[in-house]
């Protein structure tokens, strides 16, 4: 009786496997971006899609997550993060074709949910009252420890002197956009979450934000890397996030671009 | 609707219970009936995965396996390719974390088969593996088959540790419980709400089907 089980178990096991062959697994290079590219890289695989024909798997999270990964030997082709130290740090111990190459500059905003008592304010100066008056029971971030938008969003705190005051009332977002899902999903009256997060037409709609100086954080230097073993496709998707169209987008999404920069490359 | 995540998770839990499935059979006939010194140990040990953190398992996963571990570098010399953050390296980590699914209910099955039954089959003169067959199997199926619906729902909804040693990654390690959450992450709550929709459907016709099965066999043989 127990046997009649057993095609079964090997008809799912074909079952599964043919969908797993049909699948263009293995062509399609598997990208690990940051967070904070979440709708903008949606657009730009598209655009690249169409153009070569060629698919690319995105996967987001958290740069430093992504570096650990990377590490310990995740099979990702390409590397975007949000931060230039990351992909210094995973080239630093031989993991990258190269050192890679800077393709934007990001910004940090307030970010303020529909019904929230605070007001965006980007000097931060109606967040220091909230936290007095009991408007603020709770602010998401991004968490510090491995992501460049949460250690970001940290030194804005700092600047404004507001670190300590606000630190327990944190809820961490284990990378950009889950901060920014927890700013507007309504348990929080506020975040700092990317701009080009913000700039998404399905978080806009969810808030107001504004953005916070630059002058208040170290800058998101951005840097994109191929790792060892990148294919012919990840190759092109590389050059494709140089040209004009994926920059438009990036342009779009909020992101400052290297050439618009004096001093980079 | 994220199918290849679908398909990805359904693939884990195939694979998860045709080797789960014999290991089961043979480790709960073993534990039922053959007493063995620190058999209380092996127990402890098969049944940890029940009160340990996901995440406790994914640490020692990783760093038994990841690429700066010796046994992680074995791995890769012979295959050519990391465990960690694979589809094999997913499957250790459901075997693991479904052992004590697939094999505690087969235990308790084999050990409410008397004794008497098996000695009685052995003195019409059948051969062990008949004895298995044509007694055991059949006296043990329902304990069986919950233990393969238990660890086909429980892979299918474990999230910690296929986080830890899978990562997201589309079409490789994004289960259907990891896409619910990313796609949380990427404010589409309606694709999130089909697969959370489509998961609580399978739980429920899985353990409907089970409970439906146990029962019919029971009757049959009462």
């Amino acid at each position: 009786m127990a046997w009649r089980i057993v095609p079964w178990l090997c008809g799912l096991l074909a079952v599964s496997w043919s969908v797993a062959a049909a699948a263009p697994r293995g062509e399609a290079p598997v990208i690990a971006a940051a967070a904070d590219l979440k709708f903008a890289m949606e657009e730009i695989a598209a655009g690249f899609t169409n153009e070569t024909k060629h698919e690319v798997k995105l996967a987001f999270g958290s740069s430093g997550n992504f570096a650990s990964q990377i590490e310990q030997g995740a099979p990702f082709q390409m590397f975007l993060s949000a931060d230039e130290n990351f992909v210094f740090r995973v080239a630093d111990l031989g993991k990258t074709v190269d050192r890679g190459q800077l393709y934007a500059v990001g910004r940090i905003v307030l970010m303020i949910p529909k019904g929230s008592p605070l007001r965006p304010d980007p000097t931060l100066q109606d967040l220091a009252a909230a936290l007095g008056d009991g408007r603020l029971r709770r602010f998401a971030i991004a968490n510090p420890e491995h992501a460049p938008y949460g250690r970001r969003a940290e030194e804005a705190l700092r600047a404004a002197d507001l670190w300590e005051r606000i630190k327990g009332r944190l809820v961490l977002g284990e990378n950009v956009a889950q901060a920014a899902q927890f700013a507007t999903a309504g348990g929080a009256q506020g975040g700092i979450i990317a701009y080009s997060l913000a700039r998404s037409p399905v978080v806009a709609a969810l808030g107001t934000f504004a953005p916070i100086s630059d002058a208040w954080h170290s800058p998101l230097r951005q840097r994109m890397v191929l790792l060892n073993g990148a294919g012919p496709t990840a190759r092109m998707f590389y050059h494709y996030m140089q040209q004009p169209p994926a920059r438009a987008i990036l342009v779009r999404y909020g992101f400052v671009l290297p050439g618009d920069l004096p001093s980079d490359r | 609707m994220d199918w290849s995540a679908f398909a990805l998770s359904l693939r884990l839990a195939v694979w998860t219970l045709a080797i789960l499935l014999p290991v089961g059979i043979w480790a709960g006939r073993r534990l039922a009936w053959r007493r063995f010194p620190g058999q209380s140990l092996v127990e402890a040990l098969l049944a940890l995965p029940l009160v340990l953190p996901p995440t406790v398992l994914g640490y020692y996963l990783l760093t038994a396996f990841g690429g700066a571990a010796p046994l992680g570098r074995v791995y890769e010399a012979l295959v050519g390719r990391p465990l960690m953050f694979t589809f094999e390296g997913l499957l250790l980590a459901s075997l693991v974390v479904n052992l004590p699914f697939a094999i505690q209910p087969m235990q308790r099955a084999f050990e409410a088969i008397p004794i008497e039954v098996r000695e009685a089959a052995r003195c019409c003169g059948l051969s062990s593996w008949r004895i298995l067959r044509r007694i055991e199997l059949p006296l043990a199926w329902p304990g069986i088959l919950s233990a393969l619906v238990l660890t086909f729902a429980h892979t299918l909804g474990e999230f910690g540790v296929v986080l830890m040693v899978g990562g997201n990654i589309p079409g490789e390690t994004r289960t259907v419980a990891i896409a619910i959450y990313d796609r949380v992450q990427a404010f589409d709550t309606h694709a999130a709400g089909i697969m959370a929709a489509v998961l609580l459907v399978v739980a429920l016709a899985a353990i409907a089907a089970s409970y439906g099965a146990a029962g019919n066999s029971g009757r049959r043989r009462g």
